[in-house]
Parts: C-alpha cells; sequence; structure tokens
C-alpha cells in the first residue's frame, strides 16, 4: 500500500467518513460541471428536494455543444440549444457561476478552470468528465465521474469513493526537439496499455516530468484516463506556483504564502512508497502517433503499423479490428498515409503552447490542397491571448480555419465532424471508432505540430524532417 | 427494449437471458455514441444502445438478434466500458434491458456509474469467462442466474464462480448503491472536513 504520497496526503484530508459499505466519503473541493453530464443531476436534485450544498465551489461552462463557427444565440441545432439553457437555468436557480459564451471566461471545463486559478494544489476536483484528470497537473486529484455522481456532489460536496493504488512513472532524460507531452503520454499508454492504469493513480515524476511546464503537464494528466488510470499528478512545484500567482482565483498576499507553503508539504515525500513504479527515459521517444481504434495502438511515426506476430495474443482480435477499420496492412509505414481533416484543438492541446507549436510549422508555409483544416482554441482566453500575439493571422495566411473556442470536433458533438470514412489527424484524446462524428470516420491522434505538419503536406509526416519554409 | 422494473432496494441476484458481447476495450463512445448525449433526459437512450456497431452489423449485433430480445445479463470481455466517464453509456445498457454485467475487468468509471444504478458488475478470469460466454452462446433463451453472495453465475446447471469488491457487494446487498442519502448522513462530519481544509478557509492564518 502507498504511503506519504502526495494522492495518500490529499486523500487522507478530505476522508469524510468510512461508510458501512467499506467505501470512503470523499470531500470534493472544487466541482466542475457542463451542459452535458449536469442537467439529470439537476433534476434528480429537484425530485428529491435537495439543494446544491456549496454552490460556490461548483463552477460551470458551456465546451461540448458550442458550434465553433457562430455561437449566436439561439443555436442552429434545438438540442445544443436546450442544453445550454438548461444549464443556464439550472446556474441561476441554484446560485452557481457559469463561465458562459461571451463571458471572456469560456472555455473547455478543463482549459478554463486551471487558467482562471481554481484548479489548486491538494484540492479533490470532479467533473462529470473523464479528462478530468487534467487537473492533477498541479497537484491535485482529479477524476471523472457519471451523473449520478453529479447529483451526489451538488447535494453533499462529496462522494463515495474507493481509494487506488500509486504507480510512480518516473520518466528520465529530457523530450527532444519536435517531442511533445503528448508525444510522451501517447509513448506511455502504448507502454502500459489501456488498461495498465486501472485500479492505479499514476504519478509522473523524474527529471523528464519537472522540466515540463504546466501546460504541457496538463496534456500529460488530461490522457492519464486513457490508460485507464481514472487520475494522473505532479507533484506541486515552482513550476506550479509561477504559473497559479496572480490569476483570478489564485490566493494572493499573506494567504498566497500559507498556501505554497501548504502545497508544498503536500509532494510525495522522500518517504513516500509506491504500490508500483515503471520507469521510462524520454530521450528515447519518438513522435508518436495512433495508428489504430484505441489510444493504446500508438507508434513512432518513422514506425509500422504493428503485425499480427508483433502483437500480444490476447491484443490480436482487436489489432485485426483496427486493421479492418482503420483500412491499414499490417507492416505498412505510418508515415506518408494521406490525411483528410486536421484538427487542432481540445481539452488535451488546445492551450496556447499548443496553440504556438502548431503555427511555428504552419507559419509560411500552405495548407496542402484538398484538406480540410481548423484550429480551435481551448478558451475565450486562450483565443485572445494568440489572437493578441497574431497566431490566427499566421494560421489564416497558411490555409487554417481558426474557429471559436469548444470541444469540437474531439467527440463531435457539435457541428465539427467527419465525414463517411474521412481519416483525420488530430490533437484530441480519443481515437475509438466513430468518436469524430462519423460512424466509418477515423481518427490519427498526434501532437499539434505533428497535425500542422500533416496539414502542410497532406499526409503523416515526421514534424523533425518538414524541409523549412 | 425491457419492461422489467428499473433496480430498486437491495439487489441480491439477477436473473434472465444471457447475451454475450466479444471484444476487449469496448469503450463507452460505442455502447452509446455521443451524437446521442443531445438530451436532457436519459429517456430516449434504450433504443441507441451500440448505435453505430449495430447498424454497421446490419441487423446481426448480438442485441439486434431476436434471440436475445429479453436478455437481462451481459457477458463481455476485457476493459469493458472504457473512456468517456458518459453515464449515459449503463443509462442505455439499463434501458434495453440490461441488469447485470459480468466480464473479465471494468474501466473504473463506468463500474461506479453502474453501481449508482444498481447495475452490478461481476469479474471472473478471462478462461473462465470464454467458457461461459460459450456456453450462454449455446442457450441464448435459457434464463441464467446470478447470485452477489456468493457470487457465482448459474447457466443450463452448470456454475462458476465470479467476483465483485466488497464494498460495491455490501452497497447492492444493502440497498445503498444510491449513495446519496448516506452522504447526506454525515452532516457533522462534512463540516469538520471543510473546515480543516485551508483552501475551504481562503488560506487565512489559523488561529
Amino acid at each position: 500500500m502507498s504511503t506519504a504520497t502526495l494522492y495518500d496526503k490529499v486523500w487522507a484530508l478530505h476522508q469524510v467518513a468510512e461508510l458501512p459499505s467499506g467505501a470512503t466519503q470523499l470531500f470534493i473541493g472544487l466541482h466542475l460541471i457542463h451542459e452535458v453530464t449536469s442537467p439529470q443531476a439537476f433534476a434528480a436534485l429537484k425530485d428529491l428536494g435537495l439543494s446544491v450544498r456549496h454552490p460556490e465551489r461548483t463552477v460551470a461552462t458551456v465546451d461540448h455543444i458550442v458550434p465553433t463557427t457562430s455561437q449566436a444565440r439561439p443555436f442552429a441545432d434545438g438540442l445544443a440549444e436546450e442544453m445550454l439553457s438548461t444549464l443556464e437555468r439550472n446556474c441561476q436557480e441554484y446560485g452557481i457561476h457559469l463561465n458562459g459564451l461571451g463571458s471572456g471566461r469560456q472555455g473547455i471545463v478543463h482549459v478554463m478552470a486551471p487558467e482562471l486559478g481554481l484548479t489548486q494544489p491538494g484540492m479533490t476536483v470532479a467533473c462529470g468528465d473523464s479528462h478530468t484528470s487534467t487537473h492533477g497537473a498541479f497537484g491535485a486529484i482529479a477524476f471523472g465521474i457519471g451523473t449520478s455522481q453529479v447529483r451526489d456532489v451538488l447535494a453533499s460536496q462529496s462522494l463515495t469513493m474507493n481509494k487506488l493504488k500509486v504507480r510512480r512513472i518516473w520518466v528520465d532524460g529530457a523530450l527532444q526537439p519536435g517531442v511533445f507531452a503528448k508525444d510522451l503520454v501517447l509513448h506511455i499508454i502504448r507502454t502500459l496499455g489501456v488498461k495498465g492504469g486501472v485500479g492505479y493513480a499514476y504519478e509522473f515524476a523524474g527529471p523528464a516530468i519537472e522540466a515540463l511546464s504546466m501546460e504541457e503537464r496538463m496534456t500529460l494528466c488530461n490522457m492519464a484516463i486513457e490508460g485507464g488510470a481514472r487520475c494522473g499528478y505532479v507533484n506541486p512545484d515552482q513550476t506550479t506556483f509561477d504559473y497559479l500567482k496572480g490569476r483570478p482565483h489564485a490566493p494572493s498576499g499573506e494567504a498566497w504564502d500559507r498556501a505554497v507553503s501548504w502545497w508544498k508539504s503536500l509532494a510525495s515525500g522522500a518517504d513516500a512508497c509506491f504500490d508500483d513504479e515503471v520507469k521510462l527515459d524520454a530521450a528515447t521517444i519518438a513522435p508518436t502517433i495512433t495508428w489504430g481504434i484505441t489510444p493504446g495502438q500508438g507508434i513512432g511515426v518513422d514506425e509500422a503499423v504493428p503485425t499480427l506476430e508483433q502483437t500480444p495474443e490476447e491484443d490480436r482480435p482487436l489489432a485485426q479490428e483496427a486493421y479492418r477499420y482503420m483500412d491499414l496492412q499490417p507492416g505498412q509505414a505510418i508515415a506518408g498515409l494521406p490525411v483528410d481533416v486536421c484538427f487542432i484543438g481540445s481539452c488535451t492541446n488546445g492551450r496556447l503552447s499548443d496553440l504556438r507549436a502548431a503555427a511555428s510549422i504552419a507559419a509560411g508555409r500552405q495548407v496542402a490542397s484538398g484538406i480540410k483544416a481548423f484550429v480551435v482554441p481551448g478558451s475565450e482566453q486562450v483565443a485572445a491571448a494568440a489572437e493578441a500575439e497574431g497566431l490566427d493571422a499566421v494560421f489564416r495566411q497558411a490555409g487554417f480555419e481558426w474557429r471559436e473556442p469548444g470541444c469540437s470536433m474531439c467527440l463531435a458533438m457539435n457541428p465539427d465532424r467527419l465525414e463517411g470514412r474521412q481519416i483525420s489527424a488530430s490533437s484530441s484524446n480519443r481515437n475509438f471508432k466513430g468518436r469524430q462524428g462519423s460512424a466509418s470516420g477515423r481518427t490519427l491522434l498526434m501532437s499539434p505540430a505533428m497535425v500542422a505538419a500533416a496539414a502542410i503536406t497532406g499526409h503523416v509526416t515526421d514534424v523533425r524532417s518538414l524541409p523549412p519554409a | 427494449m425491457t419492461s422489467t422494473p428499473f433496480p430498486s432496494g437491495a439487489i441480491s441476484q439477477v436473473s434472465g437471458p444471457a447475451v454475450v458481447l466479444r471484444g476487449n476495450d469496448i469503450d463507452t463512445d460505442r455502447i452509446i455514441p455521443a451524437r446521442f448525449l443531445k438530451c436532457v433526459t436519459f429517456d430516449g437512450l434504450g433504443a441507441q444502445v451500440f448505435a453505430d456497431d449495430r447498424s454497421e452489423q446490419n441487423g446481426e449485433h448480438p442485441f439486434d438478434r431476436p434471440e436475445h430480445q429479453g436478455a437481462a445479463i451481459l457477458i463481455v470481455n476485457r476493459n469493458f466500458g472504457c473512456g468517456s466517464s458518459r453515464e449515459h453509456a449503463p443509462q442505455a445498457l439499463l434501458r434495453w434491458g440490461i441488469r447485470a454485467v459480468v466480464g473479465e475487468s471494468f474501466a473504473e468509471i463506468f463500474y461506479g456509474n453502474c453501481l449508482a444504478l444498481g447495475i452490478p458488475c461481476l469479474q471472473a478470469s478471462s478462461e473462465e469467462i470464454d467458457a461461459l460466454q460459450t456456453a450462454a452462446e449455446a442457450a441464448p433463451q435459457t434464463s441464467a442466474s446470478i447470485s452477489l453472495e456468493p457470487a457465482a453465475i448459474e447457466i443450463e446447471g452448470r456454475r462458476w464462480d465470479l467476483s465483485m469488491a466488497a464494498d460495491a457487494k455490501n452497497r447492492l446487498l444493502g440497498g445503498q448503491w444510491d449513495a446519496t442519502s448516506q452522504l447526506l448522513q454525515q452532516e457533522q462530519a462534512l463540516q469538520d472536513t471543510a473546515a480543516r481544509l485551508p483552501y475551504m478557509q481562503g488560506f487565512v492564518a489559523s488561529r
């Protein structure tokens, strides 16, 4: 059993009670809600005649269903409009703050909360969205929940939970130029598998992790869930504190100093024990891309689609399904594979540094003919910052569309979607069958820079080998 | 679609025909594609469960086969329900008629969502699941029966031991799988917990 890890300390502090079933009642410090997984929770609350216990600890935004072209109300899609108006009504009725469209603070929930300083080290963070693991980047224990649990958090500011084991993923070395946090996490999932993390929280540590910016740490923790780990985290350090200082919801003045010393006390100590440990070397990781229908089916861009012989026996049926669905041959090189659509955005890679990385590839180049390429900032703040430094112009000049913030084509609950068997180069997080809105649409996951490179050449391209603009 | 009542109260056993869905890592986007999440109630989800897989298989998907209509037990393989946290996935299974799931392993959020709806998820080794699936496929119309204590499934007189985490079992057996009222009972402990968390006090100096 793990001891003295950040996970153990934060868990103990938030433990409300041992329930008769043996599960723990865990206090939730920050609850984030959005339009998709909250309406039924509010309806249940109403049915039970309950109120929201801590409306000030719940913050709402709208992200999944918003169009990224025109965000004028009412939306053209009546169902989307109904979802947003339901959220607005619920927030108003229960006194919950909504960072709505045009507020300057709307965005994908996992982009919005960190940039406002809502997410802080040592908190428990819950949201009806599996990518809540993102917030672990701050040294928070953050995890996705279902709608019944959203109801429970609204009613009691707590949840029934079981403690996870803790696996430390220690990453030595440094990521090479052209290799990003996205490549690192795709490599981790490829190595440990999509169910490797079931039952675990992942602690990401080591020199390569310490060197990551907060936005890179968010990308990493975001996809812990794709590796089966409901939460992933990085111990808070000076990078964390520098990021938080001065943000709207961060403590200030003397409270800031007390906060920093508390946050420091929560990091996994030298005496920490882990249930498991895995070591990796960042320097050996190439730009990584998925070829199949689960995020674990990843390879270096310089590799070929694995053959059945190279695939562990238990994974072969899935590999065969993936060859068929993706229309790929075992042994086929992934570089050079033509793409149709290039999507830069999502809670994984829709932050300013992601857009900068993609823009640096787009600058002075042109999107290949016949390719649809578009950039969706993760939030209104990201959009404003990117526009202030002219990234929108860089993208537009290169032939990318510059859109309004939202989840967009990551899950296609809005007008952005693949058509038919189109294949996308996507900076998002899931390549499941049908994920991007077409039942036969295909997704290749990769870093924003790799997506930009694919847009320029029209096919999967090692971003490190792109000829000078 | 089912006319069986939704789970309520203590759940110690589930019986009904079993339907087998083979494959590892079946994600919640497949169980219920995202476009069906555009709803403010769960009511219509039963008809949409596995919509894209079913349309691709053109009537041959287990959920479309006539012999599996009325099935109450779903038998799956490894890491079932991975991906999105959408409770819409177990809600759709529930509304189609599923009342228990047996598999080699489950994604955690999906497992918790099932529990919150009173759907037991029970486990067995991959070899046992394989044998169980073969037995269930051979007897699609036969009622199988699952007991939680001891955890086991019986099909056509053959019995397989299953496993289930103690707290989930206790919550189902005790009728406490719907957690809200239990959580609300801990008023003092909730106040005490909030009081000891520095961020809940705005990091003011302790007195």
